[in-house]
C-alpha cells in the first residue's frame, strides 16, 4: 500500500548555509510555483462561492461604484469639464481597487493566515504573491464592464487599450512592493492593519482617481502629483483607455523609478525581517 | 563540537543550536503603545533563551524520542527541524524531506471542496503538479472519504476532516516525521490507523521524531531519546535510561 520510492534528490536544508534571503526567497518561490497558483485559484474561487452571482460581482462591483459617484459627484460638483465622467471615475477606480485590494489581502493573508507558518515551511512571500495575482485576475475581468461603459457613454474605444498591461503591470510591481512593506510592518503591530485601511482611504481623497485634476488649486497640484506615486499609475492606467492614447515617456518613466524602487525595497525588507515573523506571527 | 562536514549519516544533525526569544518586557501590542513608550524610554528588551546550545544527532530509520515538561523547549525545537525557525545561534542540517504532523487539516479551507484542499494542502508541501496529479487519488483512497470528496469541507464532520489530513500529511511520503502528541487525539479506530501507518513508515526507513510526555511510549517506541529542561539538553541516549532520568527528574 505504502510506496516505496523516495524522491532522487534528497532535500537537505542546512540554517548554516545562508544565501542572500532575496535571494534565497526568489529561488524558493520558484519551487513553490504551484503553490502560489493554489493559493490564488482558492483566493479567486472562495472570494465568491456562496453568493448567486458568483465572479460577476468582480465586475458589478466597480459599475455599482461608478453608478453612486456618477450620480453623487456631477450633480454636487458639476463637471461639466469631464467628458464621459462614467467611464473617467471607472477607470480611475478600477486601477485604485486593484492597489488597495492588493496590499491589504498581502497584509491580511499574512497576519491572520499566519498561523500556518508557524507549522510548516512555505516561502514567506507566498501569500502577497497570491493576492497580487488574484488581483490581476480582477483586474482583468473589470475591463470588460469598463469597455461597456465606454461604448454606451460615448468615450471611444481604440486600439490604444492594448497598451494596458504594461500599467497594470506596473502597477502590480508597486502594489506588491507596498504590500510586503506594510505586511512586515503589520507582523510587528498588528494595528498598523487598522490604520492602513483609514490611510488608503484618505490617500484615495488626496490622488486624483474620482475627480479630475483640474479642479485642484494650482498650489495643491505639485503635492498631489509629483510626490505623490499613486497620480502617475491611475493616469498611466486611464491615458490608453479613457483618453484613448499612448503615454508619453515623462509619463512612463516616473511610474517605472517609483514601481521598482517600491519593490526592490519592499522584497528587502521582507525578506530580511522574514526569519522573525516566526517569532512573532 | 561543530564539524565542518555534517555526517551524511545522520537525517538530522544540530550543532550548539540556541534560540532566543526577544519579548519586551511588558507586552507592547501597538505601534502607538510603542511609540509612547519608546519616547518615555520605557522600553526594555528581555532575551529569553527557549533553547541554549543543543548538540546531538537523529540516525537516519531511528524511532527518536524528545521528552520534557511543559516548557522545556520541545515545541521550539520541533520547529527548528520543521524549517519554521531558523536557530539564533549554531547549525541545523536536516537531510530529507520532512512532515510536520502537527494539527491535522489545518490548511484546510472550508469552502474549497475535500479534492481541492487535498491539492491546495500538497502544494503547501511544496509539491508540483505533476507530483499531486500521481498523489490525488491514492490520498482520497485511503481517507475512504471518496463519496464526499467533492462537497465543501465545512460539510464534513471533524473525524472527516481529521482522516483527511492524515491521508495527507503521510501521503507526502516523508524520510523525516515529527509525531507531535498527535497519537492524543482522535478516536480509537483511527489511533489504530495511524499508528499502522507510522508501522509502514519505519519499516520503510524513515526517521519518527516522536514528542511527549508519555514515557511508557517512549521506552516500547523509541530506540534512542533527548531529554530537555527549561532549553537545556540534559541527556541523550538510550531510550529506557533517558525515560527513567525524566521520571525521577519529576517525582524528585
Amino acid at each position: 500500500m505504502l510506496k516505496s520510492q523516495k524522491p532522487k534528490i534528497e532535500k537537505i536544508y542546512d540554517s548554516a548555509q545562508r544565501r542572500n534571503p532575496a535571494l534565497d526567497e526568489l529561488y524558493e518561490v520558484f519551487n513553490y510555483r504551484y503553490l502560489i497558483l493554489q493559493l490564488t485559484r482558492r483566493d479567486v474561487l472562495t472570494r465568491y462561492k456562496r453568493s448567486a452571482l458568483g465572479v460577476a460581482w468582480t465586475m458589478l462591483n466597480p459599475l455599482g461604484m461608478m453608478i453612486v459617484l456618477s450620480l453623487a459627484f456631477s450633480h454636487v460638483f458639476r463637471f461639466e469639464t469631464v467628458y464621459g465622467y462614467p467611464a473617467f471615475v471607472l477607470s480611475g477606480l478600477i486601477a485604485w481597487n486593484f492597489f488597495s485590494q492588493t496590499t491589504t489581502a498581502a497584509m491580511v493573508n499574512l497576519v491572520w493566515g499566519g498561523g500556518l507558518l508557524h507549522r510548516i515551511y512555505m516561502p514567506r512571500t507566498s501569500f502577497a504573491l497570491a493576492a497580487i495575482a488574484t488581483g490581476l485576475i480582477n483586474v482583468t475581468l473589470s475591463l470588460v464592464p469598463l469597455i461597456l461603459v465606454m461604448l454606451v457613454t460615448g468615450v471611444p474605444v481604440r486600439a490604444t487599450l492594448l497598451f494596458i498591461p504594461i500599467p497594470i503591470l506596473l502597477l502590480a510591481m508597486f502594489a506588491l512592493g507596498m504590500g510586503l512593506t506594510i505586511s512586515t510592518v503589520a507582523v510587528f503591530y498588528p494595528d498598523v492593519a487598522e490604520m492602513y485601511a483609514i490611510a488608503i482611504v484618505g490617500w484615495m481623497y488626496i490622488t486624483p482617481v474620482i475627480y479630475p485634476m483640474e479642479i485642484l488649486p494650482e498650489s495643491y497640484r505639485f503635492w498631489i502629483s509629483n510626490l505623490n506615486p499613486m497620480y502617475y499609475f491611475i493616469n498611466l492606467f486611464r491615458a490608453p483607455l479613457y483618453y484613448g492614447r499612448i503615454p508619453s515617456m515623462e509619463e512612463i518613466l516616473p511610474a517605472v523609478i517609483f514601481a521598482l524602487a517600491a519593490l526592490v525595497i519592499g522584497w528587502l525588507f521582507f525578506t530580511h525581517r522574514s526569519d522573525e515573523f516566526a517569532y512573532r506571527v | 563540537m561543530e564539524s565542518l562536514h555534517p555526517n551524511p549519516e545522520y537525517a538530522i544533525t544540530l550543532s550548539g543550536v540556541s534560540v532566543k526569544y526577544r519579548a519586551p518586557n511588558e507586552r507592547v501590542g501597538t505601534l502607538k503603545e510603542y511609540v509612547i513608550r519608546r519616547l518615555q524610554g520605557r522600553i526594555k528588551h528581555a532575551s529569553f533563551w527557549a533553547l541554549r546550545d543543543i548538540t546531538f544527532d537523529v540516525n537516519r530509520g531511528e524511532v527518536f524520542g524528545l521528552i520534557g515538561h511543559n516548557g522545556a523547549g520541545k515545541s521550539t525545537l520541533l520547529k527548528v527541524i520543521a524549517r519554521v525557525l531558523r536557530p539564533s545561534e549554531g547549525r541545523v542540517v536536516i537531510r530529507g524531506l520532512v512532515a510536520p504532523l502537527l494539527e491535522l487539516g489545518a490548511g484546510f479551507h472550508p469552502e474549497l471542496s475535500g479534492r481541492e484542499n487535498v491539492i491546495l494542502n500538497g502544494a503547501m508541501f511544496g509539491f508540483s503538479r505533476l507530483e499531486m496529479e500521481d498523489k490525488v487519488e491514492r490520498i482520497i483512497e485511503f481517507s475512504e472519504l471518496r463519496d464526499f470528496i467533492d462537497a465543501p469541507m465545512r460539510t464534513y464532520s471533524s473525524g472527516m476532516w481529521a482522516r483527511l489530513g492524515f491521508a495527507v500529511a503521510t501521503d507526502v511520503n516523508p524520510s523525516i516525521l515529527i509525531l507531535d502528541e498527535v497519537l492524543a487525539v482522535g478516536d480509537e479506530a483511527f489511533q489504530r490507523k495511524c499508528i499502522a501507518r507510522i508501522e509502514e513508515f519505519r519499516e520503510d526507513g524513515a526517521t519518527i521524531l516522536l514528542v511527549t510526555h508519555n514515557t511508557t511510549l517512549v521506552e516500547q517506541m523509541c530506540q534512542r531519546a533527548a531529554l530537555l529542561d527549561h532549553g537545556h539538553l540534559r541527556m541523550v541516549g538510550e531510550a529506557g535510561q533517558v525515560a527513567a532520568a525524566y521520571r525521577q527528574s519529576q517525582t524528585a
